[in-house]
């Protein structure tokens, strides 16, 4: 789920070689092609600024459905009730479902997961900076399904509509299986707000805590923003990075008033104007803080992932062993 | 460190009987046994399929994207075979 | 497991406890799979782990129901499950235990999920109509758990030197709690009098014969018999079941009375 604005630049992940030289015919035909809204697909020709560029784009989005496995996996043992406990796994599950959908759209461009993995081990890709946020209390799992995937939802679905094939139709399969993702998470804090003093404070808590971040998630100002241009002529973006984050905040204002919460941002009002609501100044200063590693949870993510890949190392290794004794055996036998 | 990724396996589901089966994606499993089993878990969690077709990613054989024009542009002036090519009597059009 | 079919009425404490004893070995296997959920060896079997708890955590919810149901004291599946001491729970012991690796993880499941299906089979026709109806959804989720932890049993037996000393130290770990699925209990005899369910000790021969041959194939040597007898289900559990719980329960704990 978790795009932000995912054009943040990283060391990109080695992947395989031009297999054809850039050539202006084949890129008359590819530019055509996407003028005309068409699919590039696996094995067309592609530029290869335009391969690498998607390399990073879908492998970043797969991190950070891999990464944001955990902020809300803190809470499945803890979970209040067995019907929250069965939908929060049931949520965390899908998250791994997208990555796996991701990572599956990245290698058709010709890297291995192996090599995805090794990348976001290694410190040297990025993910959604979302995650580095800790989850305290029970709300925010709450919180995250509303905000936060309401904000990946706003970010996506523009993307089933993007020029790779793959990446198009892994986006339209997550989609679909994103939307029950936000109504949970406002089912579960509609609850909390209908319960007790302590848990509306735990819900007025985590959203005050969530709002910027979840904010910050569309990326940073267009006039700030390294690539919109050419993915946009790319069809990798179809809608600016302010534009979506105006729909987000204008959609979001209803729902807290239903909700009954308070969005922590004195400055927010409706602009007549505008037909938008205004809203106050985004603290970029620590949205780069965090997307470089000085959030709270960087290193605790990172260091979570290592620790499973580390240590089902000898889990892969048997597998594979397994078949291939099993495949000599077979040979031995015929 | 010796690594050797598990292989790749596209996945084709059919979502109900009557109908084909569609590919969907792919999973990476060790054996042919894991691949279906992990299918299962990730591409039918609501109900999507019925049957799961895997094959490892290897065995499938593609036709050249740049073989495009003699491939499939020599069927592009055969419109007698589509049965709008023929006009008949409104009488027997439903022909 | 329509309003017809509810069975409302015990037809005797030990019923009840027979009821809930099932209620719990799913609850608290499946807390401890769904612990594994953004931590496994690779992204798909996170995936088949995860589906393996929901099926837990899903029985549990319909065997919890159906007991507080039967016990006529008000209490729903979050009272029995979030409002109960260590003592009142009935799980067997080998379900509360530490995951430790993947190998016990899927050993434990293997096990476990062979043993579920036993009792799943008999209850299809329990006079409890309820039960049977809870049986007739599980035993499709058993069979699958039984399939995907045997394969892996195999694979891990067979694979690497690593891979089959972690499988036969888990098997060694597992195999003493095993034997406390067959100890005959009170609530056993009044539920296979009343038709409600069989003698667990009665399902050890058939239990054996589906094991064995498992362990076998994975080249796992059989511990020797220990005389250790583990008694989760008359509510003596581990040390491990405590801070189980404490995690488990912590919210409805600190915040009594509130609806989430």
């Amino acid at each position: 789920m978790y795009t932000q604005a995912l054009d943040l630049p990283q060391q990109n992940p080695e992947g395989r070689p031009p297999s054809l030289a850039e050539n202006p015919a084949w890129q008359a035909e590819f530019d055509a092609k996407i003028d005309a809204g068409g699919f590039i697909e696996p094995k067309d020709w592609m530029p290869e600024a335009y391969r690498k560029t998607l390399v990073r784009q879908i492998s970043q989005h797969a991190h950070s459905e891999i990464v944001g496995m955990l902020p809300e996996g803190n809470w499945i043992s803890r979970a209040p009730t067995l019907k929250r406990k069965a939908i929060l796994l049931a949520k965390v599950q899908d998250e791994g479902g997208h990555g796996l959908y991701l990572y599956a759209a990245a290698e058709t461009l010709g890297v291995s997961r192996d090599k995805l993995t090794d990348a976001l081990l290694s410190g040297r890709a990025k993910y959604s900076s979302i995650f580095n946020y800790p989850t305290l209390s029970w709300a925010d799992v709450g919180v995250i399904g509303w905000l936060v995937d309401g904000a990946a939802i706003m970010n996506q679905i523009p993307l089933c509509k993007c020029s790779y094939g793959p990446y198009a139709r892994a986006m339209v399969r997550i989609c679909k299986e994103e939307s029950f993702h936000q109504r949970q998470g406002f089912d579960a804090l509609l609850q909390l707000m209908q319960g007790t003093e302590a848990q509306r404070e735990m819900v007025q808590d985590a959203v005050n805590r969530w709002w910027w971040p979840s904010i910050m998630m569309f990326g940073p100002h267009d006039s700030d923003s390294t690539h919109t241009g050419q993915n946009t002529r790319w069809g990798i973006k179809r809608i600016s990075n302010d534009d979506l984050r105006q729909k987000f905040i204008d959609a979001t204002v209803k729902q807290a008033e239903v909700l009954g919460v308070t969005l922590p941002d004195p400055e927010l009002k409706w602009n007549e104007q505008r037909g938008h609501y205004d809203f106050g100044r985004i603290d970029w200063e620590e949205f780069w803080n965090v997307v470089n590693g000085h959030g709270q949870c960087n290193v605790d993510r990172l260091a979570a992932r290592r620790k499973a890949w580390d240590d089902g190392a000898w889990v892969r290794e048997a597998a594979m062993a397994h078949a291939d004794k099993a495949a000599r055996r077979a040979q031995a036998a015929a | 460190m010796e690594r050797k990724e598990w292989p790749l396996w596209e996945v084709f589901v059919r979502s109900r009987n009557g109908l084909d089966h569609k590919h969907c994606g792919s999973v990476h499993a060790p054996d042919a046994r894991l691949a279906l089993q992990v299918a299962r878990d990730v591409y039918t969690r609501r109900q999507e399929g019925v049957s799961i077709w895997v094959v490892q990613a290897d065995h499938i054989v593609a036709s050249d994207p740049d073989a495009k024009p003699e491939l499939f542009d020599p069927a592009e002036d055969k419109i007698y075979r589509h049965p709008t090519f023929y006009k008949l009597p409104d009488e027997v059009n439903h022909m | 497991m329509t309003e017809m079919a509810q069975q409302t009425t015990a037809t005797s404490p030990g019923h009840v406890e027979y009821v809930m004893r099932m209620g719990d070995n799913a609850l608290i296997l499946g807390q401890r799979t769904a612990e594994w959920c953004g931590h496994s060896p690779v992204l798909e079997e996170d995936m088949a782990l995860a589906n393996m708890a929901l099926d837990l955590i899903g029985q549990a919810r319909m065997l919890l129901t159906h007991a507080g149901r039967l016990e006529g004291r008000g209490r729903d599946e979050d009272a029995l499950a979030f409002q109960r001491n260590e003592p009142a729970f009935r799980n067997l012991t080998l379900c509360e235990l530490p995951n430790e690796d993947f190998a016990r993880t899927m050993l434990r499941i293997a096990l476990f999920s062979r043993f579920q299906l036993l009792l799943w089979e008999r209850l299809l026709s329990s006079t409890d109509s309820e039960l049977a109806a809870i049986a007739a959804k599980s035993i499709k989720e058993a069979r699958y758990h039984a399939q995907h932890s045997g394969d892996w049993v195999v694979r891990l037996g067979d694979g690497t030197e690593e891979s089959h000393r972690r499988a036969q130290a888990a098997l060694d770990y597992l195999w003493p709690y095993t034997a406390e699925f067959f100890i005959p209990s009170a609530a056993d005899e009044a539920a296979a009098e009343a038709g409600v369910g069989p003698l667990w000790s009665t399902l050890e021969a058939d239990w054996e014969a589906a094991v064995r041959p498992l362990l076998e194939e994975a080249m796992l040597s059989l511990p020797a018999p220990v005389p250790f007898r583990s008694q989760g289900k008359f509510g003596r559990h581990s040390e491990h079941m405590g801070h189980l719980l404490a995690e488990m329960q912590y919210l409805q704990r600190i915040h009594p009375g509130a609806r989430w």
